[in-house]
């Protein structure tokens, strides 16, 4: 008898998921955004090995520089440039000339020239190459030339004068990693938790829910400054712990749903059938209350990563050189009268990303309806 | 008590209306950075309190508008030869807000209430130049042993422990203003509550409502109350600069106390002389473990600060509001030599510092092929976070790696001071009063509160002794200067930038000065009809 | 139990009800306890101290400042005296705000954030629910998907950047509305949107995903087969049923929104009581953070209470035990 039950749940619940998978495939919606949450994971694995630019790396003669398909420096930029670079060459300076990519430089000093002046052009983001072409034997003049060095700012750069292309796509690779981390601890926790307490019922559950009243209540900013103290340059551990507290939630909605079920009829037929309460617990409450807590999941991944950006507000997220989105996010809303590409381009990309995480619970949600067929 | 704040938050909602609506010209609306921690002059610590103190009380001297010492309470005063001995001649006109006269007797009784060690006075420290005072607070003394005399109704005589040419500097502090002494008695600390306030400045208590807004009302009472044109100040508090500059920029607050750096080329463009960034009585620096290797070795500290370009993280990193450091005591200070000690190499350019730094490590036995691993510890707030990013940057030319290690301030400044678990550390100082004194006694070897670098020299210090004991002026400077010197080359803190003020001051208001104290009263400014 | 019988009656009587109350909210004193010495201990465990600022003190001072607070104590003495100064009602002085008792900030400030947090409570149900309704009655239609993408874009966009935004469109280049303080009936409109929108999206997909599945529910399908108008059913039945997920979301977030958020007030200039919790923490000022401690643990269980109620009244399958 047992046994032909569960033979039989195993065979509907297998074209149930079949099901689903169809019903999935037809949801537009859901479809596409399994297609831009599967670019952006490549971006976030592999965006950083293919970056054009290093994510740490900074150059100080393109802080804050707006978004542009085409090269850097300008045109107009590489005289003056060249210039304030060779000022501290104490160079009296007599052509300052580009041609094509190739800059020429003439320069005289009553002090005599050294031929280490080629370092200021090198040392300037701009200049790559400097040579020195004569040199006069007194040393009084000297012509250079040195190659403009081109390069793409995609999204601009940051307050630092680091590209931020690059950086959006290391911030993809933290955020996602953090925000899978934390969700993940949370819907383990969290979902056994509350389908146990819903499922005993009586004065466990209510023990149970007591426990995470009064984790609720407690100090959680408080709590995860300790994290920081404690866990702050290790960002997994961190968001393991982050895991570990945002579980409440999950907890609570789990156990409502419980409740509910229990008092359903198919379960209390199995309950008189003599199925035990373990099985109980794993053919019937947690499958049925897979789809809220699929959409709790498309809602707490996004809430982790929120909340790494709240406590980037705070000046407490993921250390430097790495970044995540709320860091850069959090960045941008300092400046987004003065420099908006920094506060557009993560913002942008945040919100596709939640977006098509979002639009994937809700497809599933819709497909693994069991009422649906 | 509740009932009485609430009522007063009530009441101050109802006056921001109807002063919102009408009388805006006599009203100052004026950003401050945040709420004052206390009321209580001798409890007092931060900037905030100090502007709302000095609207309030006068002290034996004050500050005008240019930030000069000038007389306060005290009309003259006479200094005695060996400088020990200050002998205060109060004015006849001076009077509480409740009509009771100013007289010596409360600056006495004021003097011994911030010693006490019941207050907890957190600046009691700026005071212990006064006799007896150091070891009356820490209560190994009476309190009458306070070297603070009443010879009669308007003559005051204070005795100091030793020379102290800062003294009335000291003085203008907002811990040397006076308490009615009456109201004190009877009310306790509660005196601070606006229903029981006395105050003998251009302005008294109207009400305080924290995190909202704290209203001072002219002064009837005040001795020149005829030239105090603002009849109302409305202090509102900002946490976050941003916001009292969108309130500036919307009209509803006439100046902002801070503002972000980030935007500042911004406000620049488009509010040109509205914007006032001036020099301040500040430093910007890195405190060094010494008693870490490789951190302990003078040449690579020096190397360190060699390859800084302060230039860099002056404008880009802050957009301009900083100033470059050429050495640890900011530029400007008074009672220093005209040629103040700068970094030996403040004058060659970046390439040749570089040059010599990557030669100063190597001496020391450091390079690319032996790379010095730095853990930078800075707190959260500001722009900390890019300078350290940007000064990592700058030491890979010496090839020394860099991790980070972010703390909120509490967790930050505890560490520093305790358990010294830092390699480089962010810190800065702001001058309590205009004397090199007051940032070269932060590395004496003695000083366990902000010897953050755990620096010990001896000869240092008995320069510092020296110049203690030294009450010729110019002497003293010159003894200072050595002493800086010293500093310069041994770089416990590599000084990075001097701080400046930062402020957004509407057309109407008339009046504000650009100082190195930052110090506005507002008895000295108007509104514009 | 047939489909259209459990709508408007209630089983278990008043009575049960409210003692059922009255035992979970003694039930909640030793859990007030347990949060109050946790948060206690936790908080000691912190480095640093409330007297560790910027501005370093004179080891003097300290000392003094130290005696005056009672920190030159044993921890264990501490929190004895802690706990009998709470059970007199006394929660202290603060440690930063030294003028004050911490009642007295929490006087001040709770007001202000309970009315903000309500207005946008209030405003994140009706709207929340109205729209995921609506999307859920079109399921899959352009409205929907409109409704769905709103909502979407409220949860996205972290609130430290929807606040100034608004301020700078609505305040600054429109001039609608003031750019800061609670100083006139209009200040509340930009802070209470930026406080309700996560909430609102949050509440409208909740209450889409249960209604979508309550209309396909055996009793709606039975009431539809009756030949009840639609409105009728989605009022009565289907948004019954659909509010239980959005109401065990709405109890603790109701207990967020109402005591404060620090992000809301600092952008705005609000005197609430939502930034003491964070910079109360990173002051270390520890009864202020107490305080605010215990204000938050009575919201959570006055609201764990009510939702718990709700969902007995709304499904009646739910019992007290």
């Amino acid at each position: 008898m047992t046994d032909m039950m569960v033979n039989e749940a195993a065979v509907k619940s297998r074209s149930l998921w079949q099901m689903a998978v169809i019903r999935l495939r037809r949801n537009r919606a859901a479809m596409l955004s399994i297609f831009a949450l599967g670019f952006l994971g490549l971006c976030g694995i592999f965006g950083p090995m293919v970056a054009p630019h290093d994510y740490a790396e900074v150059y100080p003669a393109y802080v804050k520089v707006p978004a542009s398909i085409s090269a850097y420096p300008r045109a107009e930029e590489v005289v003056p440039e060249a210039e304030s670079a060779l000022r501290r060459a104490r160079l009296d300076l007599e052509l300052v000339e580009v041609n094509g990519e190739t800059l020429t430089v003439i320069g005289t000093s009553e002090r005599g020239v050294d031929a280490r002046v080629t370092r200021y052009l090198d040392r300037s983001d701009l200049f790559t190459n400097a040579r020195v072409v004569t040199l006069a034997e007194d040393g009084s003049r000297i012509e250079m030339q040195a190659d403009v060095d081109r390069l793409y700012f995609l999204f601009g750069t940051d307050a630092n004068g680091r590209d931020l292309f690059s950086r959006v796509l290391i911030s993809l690779r933290v955020s996602l990693m953090i925000g899978l981390l934390a969700a993940g601890v949370a819907l383990v926790i969290g979902v056994l938790y509350g389908a146990t307490a819903g499922f005993l019922g009586g004065r466990i559950d209510n023990m149970m829910m007591r426990i995470v009243d009064v984790l609720y209540s407690l100090p959680f900013i408080f709590f995860v400054i300790l994290l920081v103290v404690f866990f702050g340059r290790n960002v997994v551990l961190m968001f393991i712990a982050v895991g570990c507290v945002e579980w409440l939630d999950m907890a609570r909605i789990v156990r409502g749903q419980t409740l509910s079920l229990r008092r359903r009829e198919f379960v209390q037929a199995a309950e008189a059938l003599g199925v035990g309460s373990g099985a109980i617990l794993k053919r019937h409450i947690i499958p049925n209350t897979l789809g809220t807590v699929i959409i709790y999941m498309t809602l707490l991944i996004p809430k982790v990563i929120l909340l790494e950006s709240f406590l980037s507000f705070l000046g407490l997220g993921v250390q430097e050189p790495l970044t995540s989105l709320g860091v850069l996010i959090s960045e941008g809303a300092k400046n987004m009268q003065n420099a908006p590409d920094m506060l557009i381009f993560p913002a942008v990309t945040l919100t596709v990303l939640l977006f098509a995480l979002n639009f994937l619970g809700d497809g599933l949600r819709d497909a693994l309806d069991p009422k649906d067929r | 008590m509740p009932r009485t704040l609430l009522r007063t938050a009530a009441l101050t909602s109802v006056l921001a209306l109807t002063i919102g609506s009408q009388a805006l010209a006599q009203t100052y609306f004026r950003g401050s950075d945040g709420d004052p921690e206390t009321l209580d002059q001798h409890k007092t610590s931060t900037v905030v309190e100090a502007n709302l103190l000095r609207d309030m009380f006068e002290g034996l001297v004050t500050l005008d508008s240019t930030a000069q010492v000038v007389p306060g309470v005290a009309m003259e005063w006479d200094v005695s030869l060996d400088g020990l001995t200050y002998t205060f001649d109060l004015r006849d006109d001076a009077k509480w807000s409740n009509g009771d006269p100013v007289v010596a007797g409360d600056f006495v009784y004021s003097l011994h209430r911030i010693m006490n060690p019941e207050t907890g006075a957190k600046y009691a420290s700026i005071l212990y130049p006064i006799k007896n005072a150091e070891a009356i607070n820490s209560g190994e003394m009476d309190i009458d042993a306070l070297g603070v005399v009443a010879l009669d109704d308007h003559t005051l005589q204070i005795t100091l422990q030793q020379p102290t040419p800062f003294f009335l500097e000291l003085l203008t502090h907002q811990t040397g203003l006076p308490v009615h002494p009456a109201t004190v008695e009877e009310f306790g600390s509660d005196f601070v509550q606006p229903e029981n306030h006395v105050s003998n400045g251009a302005y008294t208590l109207e009400s305080f409502s924290l995190g909202d807004s704290i209203v001072l009302t002219k002064n009837p009472e005040f001795h020149d109350a005829e030239n105090v044109a603002i009849e109302t100040v409305q202090f509102l508090p900002f946490e976050d600069r941003a916001t009292c500059v969108r309130r500036w920029e919307a009209g509803e607050v006439h100046s902002c106390s801070d503002l972000p750096a980030e935007d500042i080329g911004r406000l620049e463009s488009e509010y040109g002389d509205a914007v006032h960034v001036a020099a301040y009585l500040g430093t910007y620096y890195y405190s060094v473990n010494t008693t870490r290797e490789p951190f302990g070795d003078a040449r690579v500290r020096q190397a360190m600060s060699m390859v800084i370009d302060r230039e860099f993280l002056a404008d880009e990193i802050f957009g301009g509001t900083m100033v470059p450091a050429e050495s640890f005591v900011p530029t400007g200070i008074s009672n220093y030599v005209e040629d103040a000690p700068r970094f030996e190499w403040a004058d060659m350019s970046m390439l040749d510092r570089e040059d010599a730094a990557i030669a100063l490590m190597e001496e020391a036995g450091y390079g690319p092929d032996n790379p010095v691993t730095v853990e930078i510890a800075y707190n959260t707030s500001e722009n900390h976070r890019n300078a350290a990013t940007a000064i990592a940057d700058m030491w890979s030319v010496l090839g020394i790696e860099v991790t980070y290690n972010v703390r909120d301030a509490s967790a930050h400044y505890a560490n520093l001071r305790d358990e010294k678990d830092f390699d480089v550390a962010r810190a800065g100082w702001i001058g309590d009063y205009s004397d090199p004194q007051n940032f070269l006694f932060l590395v004496e070897s003695d000083n366990d509160g902000f010897n953050y670098p755990a620096y010990m020299n001896p000869e240092y210090d008995a320069l510092m002794d020296d110049a203690a004991a030294e009450t010729d002026l110019a002497a003293r400077a010159e003894i200072l200067a050595d002493a800086e010197r010293m500093f310069l080359r041994d770089n416990p803190q590599l000084a990075l930038l001097y701080y400046s003020s930062r402020s957004m001051v509407s057309e109407a208001l008339i009046g504000w000065e650009d100082n190195l104290l930052n110090v506005h009263p507002t008895r000295f400014m108007s509104i514009a009809e | 139990m047939p489909p259209l019988s459990w709508g408007g009656t209630f089983q278990f009587g008043r009575y049960h009800m409210l003692s059922y109350a009255i035992r979970r909210l003694l039930g909640a004193i030793p859990t007030l306890f347990f949060i109050v010495t946790a948060a206690f201990f936790m908080m000691r465990v912190a480095p640093g101290g409330p007297f560790d600022q910027e501005r370093a003190l004179e080891a003097t001072v300290l000392a003094n400042l130290n005696a005056t607070f009672g920190l030159d104590q044993p921890l264990w003495r501490q929190y004895l005296i802690y706990l009998g100064n709470l059970a007199q009602g006394d929660m202290g002085p603060s440690f930063v705000y030294r003028d004050l008792k911490v009642h007295e900030i929490l006087a001040i400030g709770l007001p202000v954030s309970m009315k903000l947090g309500g207005m946008a409570l209030a405003l994140a149900m009706v709207v929340g629910s109205a729209l995921g309704s609506v999307a859920a009655l079109r399921q899959n239609s352009a409205v929907d998907y409109g409704v769905i993408a709103i909502a979407t874009f409220g949860i996205t966009i972290p609130n430290f950047v929807v606040a100034p935004v608004l301020l700078l469109v609505f305040a600054l280049y429109f001039d609608f509305f003031p750019a800061g303080g609670l100083t006139q009936w209009q200040s509340y409109i930009l802070p209470v949107i930026a406080l309700a929108l996560p909430q609102i999206a949050v509440v409208a997909r909740l209450i889409r995903g249960a209604m979508i599945e309550a209309l396909r529910s055996d009793h709606v399908r039975t009431a539809r087969a009756y030949g009840l108008p639609t409105r009728m059913i989605v009022i009565k039945h289907a948004l019954r049923a659909a509010c239980l997920p959005a109401i065990s979301y709405m109890g603790p977030a109701a207990a967020a929104l109402l005591t404060g958020s620090i992000v809301i007030e600092q952008i705005f200039g609000i005197p609430g009581i939502g930034r003491y919790f964070v910079q109360g923490a990173l002051n270390r000022d520890y009864t202020l953070v107490m305080g605010t401690v215990i204000v938050v643990a009575l919201f959570v269980v006055v609201f764990n209470l009510i939702v718990d109620l709700l969902y007995a009244v709304l499904d009646p399958r739910v019992r007290y035990d």
